[in-house]
């Protein structure tokens, strides 16, 4: 009796994409029930449009972080890399532009920024991944001290003062939008979300990527260079976390060292509702998105009650955080059982 | 009253629509040394589990020191004085020789307080029942297999063990350290204590066993003294096929060698090793864990540099200073921990064949082309007769020779030159060990270079067309497999001769 | 006798943290002239008493192969309760009582956790991020909690000392807390735990290997359910002390701490991958991660640059740890197994 002859666990096709079903219907039940507690006002253009505003954010810094999860890692510290990336960027800006030039004059200062700020977003991957990879110091460690280590930078630069006064042409276009509803951020998200999707499910890259989240020993021995791929998965998570900071601070038209600190929370949340495994090899950026997407809605759902306080959003989130893991729990204990016992 | 101290008749037992067991019988004498063999799925570890009192029969009688029982639970087993000892050994790496030897005992009697002389009297009594010199406060991280090995035997016989079973014991240990073991389970025989030995591994049946016991497909298929067993019969037992003895003789083939090394010098490890390797043969590299046969093969592959020496392949110099040097000069290699080592357990079967010629099957920006990827994958599962229906399936689904197909197959997608195997046929059924071995056969007659690094003398005699024997990190001996025997082996790569 | 080869210890961290404590003291006190003066020695031990208190409980979870996030949130939500809701603004009873309703909060809360991860086995890291905004949550939501004073009775509890040291030499006095016994009193018992009862033998022995640790007999559920339940209400005596010592109810000043607190767990050479580590080096830890935080000043380094240099220290510390548990560990034969990059 060999093992394939007996009914067979079908997990690399099977497991993944019930999950995805799951949690598109989850997105449909929140929305639904949104659109019903609050008609008139979500389901809306303008609450569309509010979200929309509002998730890429964070949204762009779970898929970097997803990413240097299915490795098998963690990267914690992409909230102070977003802001020091940001701080970088807004110091350049009001340290040079000089004050009430046109805007044409203005652009390449921008131009310059923007490549500052993402530069130091690949430097802090950078830096965190060869702490993991050639250093071998745990994810979970290295990047709680990136974290530390990042925003106190921002701190000392700053003072821990804002950094505002940036020039309006700035937020003015990091806060366009397209045919006059999709804003700038969005498209970005799309655009990211796409290209890392991509990236993982039909690249080289990709692959080595699940592989080394598997099991990292076989993957050297498979002739895979370890420690280069996970350097680049760290610095591409950094990379994305700058953009998210550059959007932060085109948002809020000033950049801080201690912006956005409760995303680091919600974007392992994220990325553990979207599928990631937090132990390496699985998940994929359609699971992070629906996540977002979820998470949004709920959110913009909860601030329409005006009775119900912000901070119930983090109960909220907790409580789907768990109740997504013993969903998780109970739905593959089941599917175990149909599988082959060891039998031999 | 039966002079057995263990019984079963008729076990049976099903998982979930697959029957394990169809009704099987075994007995085992007291003081009596007894070989539980089968293939992976013959049932052998479904029925320690329920001897052990993990399983409960669907059917059938245990009988233990002739008190009979429909089932047990595992305290009762431990009770009874039958112990098992798992592959794992069930130890605790981060904890002392002691507390591990004496933390069951005080577990069962429900203690709740430490007392670190009581437990050291303990763990004391364990090791003086076999005379094992070891440092009690040694973290047993610290220590080999082999001794963590004989801590679980010493464990076991705290309690009044009336037999002990061991489970795949041989399996990580070196010949020598078998033969240590071996003595110590002699010894269990002379104090009255009965030991059967769960494994497929057939010189260790006639070494040590009495009688044996087969099973096949969860039913008996021969049992006997072992005195009446040869390996033919043993093998058409396991498998329900007959296997003719094989050998290698290959044609010689013109050219270059495939692979040189000279003077290949890594301190600690080996030293000044030379030999050249020709397409078509099959080197056969033999001797104790720990010659330095690991550490040689693994510098070929790139993981190891050496201090000094080189390496040529095709008579081109090669420098390999990682395993992605290794893989482009064309070096294949199947380690020996293929669980751990070489494959993606939970990935398709399709991804792990691919994965190591993927710059191949890639285009612009890295993107995988997908026909190319199916294409080489079908083509491999094919080639090696892989036993699966789906190549999307995760490769854990497949047993243990198809899996060490698929790292073969993992190599040969590659433009292969030299193919390293290290233990290839380590837990792998004696069927799919011969077909493993005629697919090295001929992989080799088609022109491959092949080294492979084994401890299984009969495989080394039927696959290399030279043998080698390494001891303390040099080549101490070259033989002609035509002209040696395994007996005569055996003794070179102990140092016996 | 245990044998004591110089080998043995220098392969251990704790006289490593303990020579990095020396080191630091020798140059603040160089730097400044103030390091080894009475009053900022008991500055020292009183900022000690709170992340020390935390950190016997983190140190307790990853010794047994898991890792804990929400003990801050558990603190500040148990003292909140206990404060604010369940005893009267004009307190002035015992302080035991406080500390006795803290300490069951914070158990209650601990438990849900322990349910968690000994029932349905799930991962640690992402249950107690779960729960910890939960209690978060909860404290900002429901319970709407802002800053206030204490009741009386905790603030005349936080005033009690043991003894008063005086700087000679610029006159400073600081007061030695009473605090400190409840934290020595703490840690005697839960050594003796650890050491001496099975209960804390089979902590260790899960972390080494649960599976091992079961079927020798060890509860693991129980165990675990005892000790996050432990864990729980440590952090709520440690709430109580907290507001106790600075005399005022800020629901926000523990959160943020667990990370520090990981690192000096970590630091003082307790395994993240669980089975090994101990209070001694655990209290080594906190001492470093404390002298570093409240030394800087000294040290001449502006107190906006303190997180910046506090990451740079985690990242220092966990690598050379890194480093020697890899170098200790002598190189194993792979075992016939399943191991790590099997999927369960």
């Amino acid at each position: 009796m060999t093992i394939t002859d007996a009914p067979v666990v079908r997990q690399a096709r099977g497991s993944r994409d019930p999950n995805l079903v799951r949690l598109l219907v989850m997105l449909v039940f929140v929305f639904v029930l949104m659109t019903i507690l609050r008609p008139g006002q979500f389901a809306t253009l303008a609450d569309f449009n509010s979200m929309m505003r509002q998730f890429p954010e964070y949204g762009i810094m779970a898929v970097g972080m997803s990413l240097t999860m299915i490795t098998g890692g963690i990267d914690l510290g992409v909230v102070g890399t977003a802001n020091l990336s940001a701080i970088m960027a807004a110091t350049f800006l009001i340290g040079t532009v000089p004050v009430g030039a046109a805007p044409a004059q203005v652009v390449p200062y921008l131009v310059v920024a923007v490549l500052l700020a993402l530069a130091t977003g690949l430097v802090c991957g950078a830096i965190a991944g060869t702490l993991i990879s050639r250093f071998n110091i745990p994810a979970i460690l290295a990047t709680l001290g990136t974290q530390q280590l990042f925003t106190g930078i921002g701190i000392g630069i700053t003072s821990g003062r804002p950094q505002s006064h940036l020039p309006l042409l700035y937020s003015k276009i990091g806060n366009t939008e397209f045919l006059h509803f999709f804003p700038l951020s969005f498209i970005l998200f799309v655009v990211i979300a796409l290209a890392v999707g991509f990236m993982l499910s039909r690249t080289r890259f990709g692959a080595y990527v699940y592989m080394i989240g598997t099991n990292a020993k076989a993957a050297r021995y498979a002739g895979l260079n370890n420690a280069s791929i996970i350097l680049r998965t760290y610095m591409i998570s950094g990379l994305l976390a700058s953009v998210a900071g550059l959007i932060m601070m085109a948002r809020a038209n000033s950049a801080k060292a201690d912006y956005g600190a409760p995303y680091t929370l919600q974007c392992v949340l994220i990325a553990v509702l979207g599928g990631i495994d937090p132990n390496g090899g699985f998940g994929k950026i359609q699971g992070v998105t629906l996540a977002i997407l979820i998470l949004q809605f709920l959110s913009s759902g909860l601030n329409m009650f005006n009775s119900v306080s912000n901070f119930y959003r983090d109960v909220i989130w907790g409580g789907v955080l768990i109740l997504v893991l013993v969903f998780n729990y109970f739905f593959s204990r089941r599917a175990g059982r149909r599988a082959v016992s060891k039998a031999s | 009253m039966s002079d057995s101290v263990l019984k079963v008749e008729g076990i049976a037992k099903a998982f979930g629509g697959v029957q394990a067991l169809k009704g099987v019988s075994l007995e085992i004498g007291k003081g009596e040394i007894h070989c539980l063999a089968g293939e992976n799925g013959s049932g052998k570890s479904t029925l320690i589990k329920v001897i052990s009192g993990v399983h409960p029969p669907d059917a059938g009688i245990i009988e233990i020191e002739g008190r009979r029982f429909s089932r047990l639970a595992p305290m009762e087993a431990i009770a009874l004085g039958v112990q098992v000892i798992y592959q794992d050994f069930s130890i605790f790496p981060n904890l002392s020789v002691m507390e591990n030897l004496a933390l069951n005992m005080e577990v069962m009697d429900h203690r709740v307080l430490v007392n670190y002389r009581r437990a050291r009297s303990i763990a004391a009594h364990a090791v003086s029942q076999i005379g094992f010199d070891i440092d009690l406060d040694e973290r047993v991280e610290n220590l080999s297999v082999a001794d963590r090995q004989l801590i679980a035997v010493c464990r076991a016989l705290l309690q009044e063990s009336k037999l002990i079973i061991m489970d795949e014991p041989t399996s990580a240990l070196t010949k020598r350290e078998v033969k240590a073991l071996f003595a110590v389970i002699k010894g269990l025989q002379s104090r009255g204590i009965s030991v059967l030995f769960v494994s497929h591994k057939l010189d260790e049946v006639f070494e040590i066993s009495e009688r044996f016991t087969i099973f096949r497909n969860g039913e008996n298929v021969a049992s006997g003294s072992t005195r009446d067993l040869d390996r033919r019969t043993f093998a058409l037992h396991m498998t329900g096929r007959e296997f003719a003895d094989e050998s290698y003789r290959p044609a010689a083939a013109p050219g270059a060698p495939a692979l040189s090394v000279r003077n290949l010098t890594l301190r600690g490890a080996y030293a000044d090793i030379s030999f050249d390797l020709a397409p078509r043969e099959i080197l056969g590299i033999t001797g104790l864990l720990g010659s330095g046969r690991t550490e040689l093969v693994e510098t070929i592959f790139g993981i190891a540099q050496p201090d000094s020496g080189s390496i040529e392949i095709g008579g081109k110099p090669a420098h390999l200073h990682s395993v992605k040097d290794a893989v482009r000069a064309g070096i294949g290699y199947v380690p020996s921990d293929r669980l751990t080592e070489g494959l993606f357990l939970p990935q398709a079967i399709e991804r792990n064949i691919v994965v190591a010629v993927l710059e191949r099957l890639s285009g612009w920006f890295g993107v995988l082309r997908r026909k190319a990827v199916t294409e080489t994958t079908e083509r491999w599962i094919a080639d090696l007769a892989i036993a699966t229906r789906d190549a999307s399936l995760p490769v854990r689904t497949l047993s243990g020779g198809n899996q060490q197909k698929v790292v073969l197959a993992r190599w040969l997608a590659n433009d292969l030159k030299v193919l390293i195997l290290n233990g290839p046929t380590m837990g792998v059924d004696i069927g799919s060990k011969y077909d493993i071995h005629a697919l090295i056969r001929r992989l080799a007659a088609g022109g491959l270079a092949v080294i492979i690094v084994s401890d299984d003398l009969p495989e080394i005699l039927a696959c290399a067309s030279r043998i080698v024997v390494m001891q303390n990190g040099a080549f101490v001996r070259e033989l002609d497999p035509a002209s040696t025997t395994e007996s005569k082996l055996g003794e070179l790569s102990t140092g016996v001769a | 006798m245990k044998v004591l080869s110089s080998r043995r210890i220098l392969a251990r961290p704790e006289p490593w943290v303990f020579a990095a404590i020396v080191a630091l003291s020798l140059l603040v006190q160089a730097r400044s002239g103030q390091f080894f003066t009475g009053n900022n020695l008991v500055d020292l031990a009183r900022a000690l008493v709170v992340p020390a208190l935390f950190s016997v409980g983190c140190m307790l979870v990853i010794v047994s192969g898991g890792i804990d996030v929400s003990f801050t949130a558990i603190a500040s939500l148990a003292m909140y309760v206990t404060d604010k809701v369940v005893l009267p603004e004009d307190y002035a009873g015992s302080v035991l009582l406080a500390y006795a309703i803290s300490a069951g909060l914070g158990l209650l809360m601990g438990a849900l956790n322990g349910v968690l991860v000994a029932f349905l086995r799930l991962p640690t890291l992402i249950v107690t991020l779960g729960t910890a905004s939960l209690y978060t949550g909860l404290m900002f939501g429901a319970f709407a909690a802002s800053a206030s004073g204490v009741p009386p009775a905790i603030a005349d509890h936080g005033k009690q000392i043991l003894f008063t040291a005086v700087n000679n030499g610029n006159g400073l006095t600081s007061t030695m807390p009473v605090h400190v016994l409840i934290l020595i009193g703490i840690l005697f018992l839960v050594f003796l735990l650890l050491r001496y009862t099975m209960l804390g033998r089979g902590i260790y022995a899960i972390g080494g290997d649960e599976a091992a640790a079961e079927r020798a007999g060890f509860n693991v559920r129980a165990i675990k359910m005892f000790l996050y339940c432990l864990v729980g209400a440590l952090a709520g005596v440690t709430g109580i002390v907290r507001i106790s010592m600075i005399d005022y109810a800020d629901p926000s000043s523990m959160l943020g701490m667990e990370l520090t607190v990981i690192a000096a767990v970590v630091l003082g050479g307790t395994r993240v991958t669980g089975g090994m580590g101990t209070l001694t080096g655990t209290i080594l830890g906190v001492a470093l991660m404390t002298i570093l935080e409240n030394s800087l000043i000294l040290l001449g380094i502006p107190t906006y640059w303190s997180r910046a240099f506090t990451g740079a220290i985690i990242i220092i510390g966990t690598g050379v740890t890194a480093r020697q548990t890899g170098l200790t560990r002598r190189r194993d034969r792979t075992l016939p197994t399943p191991a790590k990059g099997a999927r369960a």
